[in-house]
């Protein structure tokens, strides 16, 4: 089977309809799952009572924000380098998916931070970094927005999502190399979790819900950016319709 | 399931409720632009249609 035909708009077009039901299905079912682990299962926390919940959506957001943007520069420098178009599109679609995440993450993060540490809102370098990839995936998707010639969008947008995957890792070691306000990582690949085992699960299970949810939505938008950039869309008319 | 969360219940239902808005709003978001593309298709399949007609009269 030749996959590189699969770089191609006109044919990933279909593949990626039949696909999004296997990821849109089991994340439906896995985003209900987590939360009756969360809420019914999981027990309450000894110090922060019923309020540390907020985790089981706080936290995997946070990281499909981190995760996305990653994927999003590596497919817009992907784009840009081979001029490799359906990887500029993906790009472009994974980027509303990241802002979305982003979002959740600090709004979650104050309602989170508001009963534990008495503000909604800190400038510590954990949140000040996280609201800094919110401005880059608003900028990439503005810069997009305001040029009209896609493939100039596409590498404008390259560059920027490129230059700002720096911010990744200064979010992630943000805690350990600065004194912040926000707690340091509860899990690490390395190291064993430090929180009960039903919590762990709840954690593990939204987090999969939400990248199951992620390529899904992705994929849905890929489909649309498709349709609106390619020139003899009409043969995919029916396929959509 | 305690409803109230121990007294915290207007911080982590804000929480999901906010949640629920950001995915939802994703996927009606989506509903309605391929609403839109299908609305676009469709004119612009009338539209040639039309060209069409006028050239063959």
């Amino acid at each position: 089977m030749n996959l590189y035909k699969y770089a191609s708009p006109a044919n990933f077009y279909p593949l990626a309809g039949k696909i999004i039901p296997w990821f849109a299905i089991p994340a439906a079912v896995l985003f209900a799952v987590g939360l009756y682990v969360g809420f019914f299962v999981a027990p309450t926390d000894a110090q922060q009572g019923d309020v540390y919940r907020i985790m089981f959506i706080h936290v995997p957001a946070a990281w499909m924000g981190m995760f996305l943007y990653v994927l999003m520069a590596i497919y817009a420098g992907v784009g840009w380098a081979f001029n490799a178009r359906l990887s500029s599109m993906m790009a472009t679609s994974i980027s509303v998916t990241g802002a979305s995440f982003t979002f959740l993450s600090l709004i979650t993060g104050a309602f989170w931070g508001k009963p534990t540490w008495g503000t909604w809102w800190v400038w510590d370098a954990r949140m000040t970094s996280t609201l800094i990839l919110l401005f880059l995936y608003v900028g990439f998707i503005s810069l997009q927005a305001s040029i009209d010639d896609p493939r100039r969008a596409d590498r404008a947008g390259a560059v920027l999502a490129l230059v700002g995957v720096i911010n990744v890792p200064i979010i992630y070691y943000s805690v350990q190399w600065w004194n912040t306000l926000h707690q340091g990582a509860t899990i690490r690949i390395l190291n064993k979790p430090t929180i009960a085992p039903k919590m762990l699960a709840a954690l593990l299970i939204m987090l999969a819900a939400c990248w199951l949810y992620s390529v899904a939505v992705v994929l849905v938008r890929l489909r649309y950016i498709i349709l609106e950039r390619e020139q003899n869309a009409a043969r995919f008319a029916e396929v959509i319709a | 399931m305690d409803w109230s969360q121990g007294g915290y219940g207007f911080y982590v239902w804000g929480a999901y409720l906010f949640a629920l808005l950001a995915i939802g709003g994703e996927v009606l978001a989506l509903t309605r632009r391929r609403k839109q593309i299908l609305e676009q298709r469709k004119s612009a399949g009338e539209i040639t249609k039309g060209r069409s007609n006028e050239t063959t009269s």
